[in-house]
């Protein structure tokens, strides 16, 4: 499986500063693999994120097909609590910030 | 093989029976404590089911780790457990089938990871001789299983919800 490095460098920021920092939103991204079964991915979808099947099926196909998905996004908090949930799913999600 | 039984039915109880014949139920038996062992293993394919949240932020990549690693390692412990003490069972429910698709999924991720599977592996392609050939079959016989798990699973799911 290969991915590129898309993720903005890191401005530093100043120490002691943390969940201050503006709320720019995270996007939660799921990439292809060659291990998980589609119809396990869209189970996933569905069941994680109360997506329709077809929301969830087109979501799966886009990883499939390009790649790479955003599934979803918003503060730190909550896009790392998706990440985890999906990593406990046995996909391949990471997390990145909204430019 | 003979004529098609389907593994995994849901019931109108919203319970699931499993037709599993005798020699896969012996295979599916030795799984649980592969996966433990495994799981207590330094074997590198074992990083598959910890994938990076941050692939490019080393300090938040490793903080992020300190608080899940332990979760997901239990998690999954947790559903080997169901699997074991529901191995001969013909019929589980939904939460114990739910820990099956846990545990077979991961399963699969670990082999298809030291296989090095890709999409365009054809299983017709492995030679007999292959000595990893029993590698692979099992790899496609956990995913033939999985695909009816899921397929009974979703059956009870609304296909509305958001979109």
């Amino acid at each position: 499986m290969s991915r590129s490095s898309t993720a903005p460098t890191e401005v530093d920021r100043p120490t002691g500063q943390d969940v201050t920092e503006p709320a720019r939103p995270w996007l939660v991204i799921v990439w292809n693999d060659p291990i998980n079964l589609m119809s396990y991915v869209t189970w996933v979808f569905q069941k994680l994120f109360g997506y329709s099947l077809q929301r969830a099926t087109k979501l799966m196909l886009d990883v499939h097909t390009k790649g790479k998905a955003v599934v979803s996004s918003g503060n730190r908090e909550k896009a790392e609590f998706d990440t985890y949930r999906l990593h406990a799913h046995g996909l391949w999600a990471t997390m990145q910030r909204d430019s | 093989m003979k004529g098609f039984q389907v593994r995994v039915k849901r019931t109108r109880r919203g319970d699931f029976e499993l037709h599993l014949p005798r020699e896969e139920r012996d295979i599916l038996r030795t799984l649980p404590r592969q996966l433990r062992e495994l799981m207590s293993s330094d074997d590198p394919a074992l990083e598959r089911l910890f994938p990076p949240a941050y692939p490019d932020e080393p300090d938040l990549q490793s903080e992020y780790d300190g608080l899940v690693r332990g979760d997901l390692m239990e998690q999954r412990l947790g559903s080997v457990e169901v699997m074991e003490r529901t191995i001969e069972a013909k019929r589980v429910n939904e939460d114990e089938l739910v820990a099956w698709l846990s545990a077979l999924n991961d399963l699969r991720l670990v082999l298809g990871t030291k296989l090095g599977v890709t999409e365009e592996d054809d299983p017709e392609e492995i030679s007999d001789d292959d000595s990893l050939a029993p590698s692979y079959a099992l790899y496609y016989y956990l995913g033939w299983l999985e695909e009816q798990v899921v397929e009974a699973l979703a059956s009870g799911l609304d296909p509305g919800g958001r979109d």
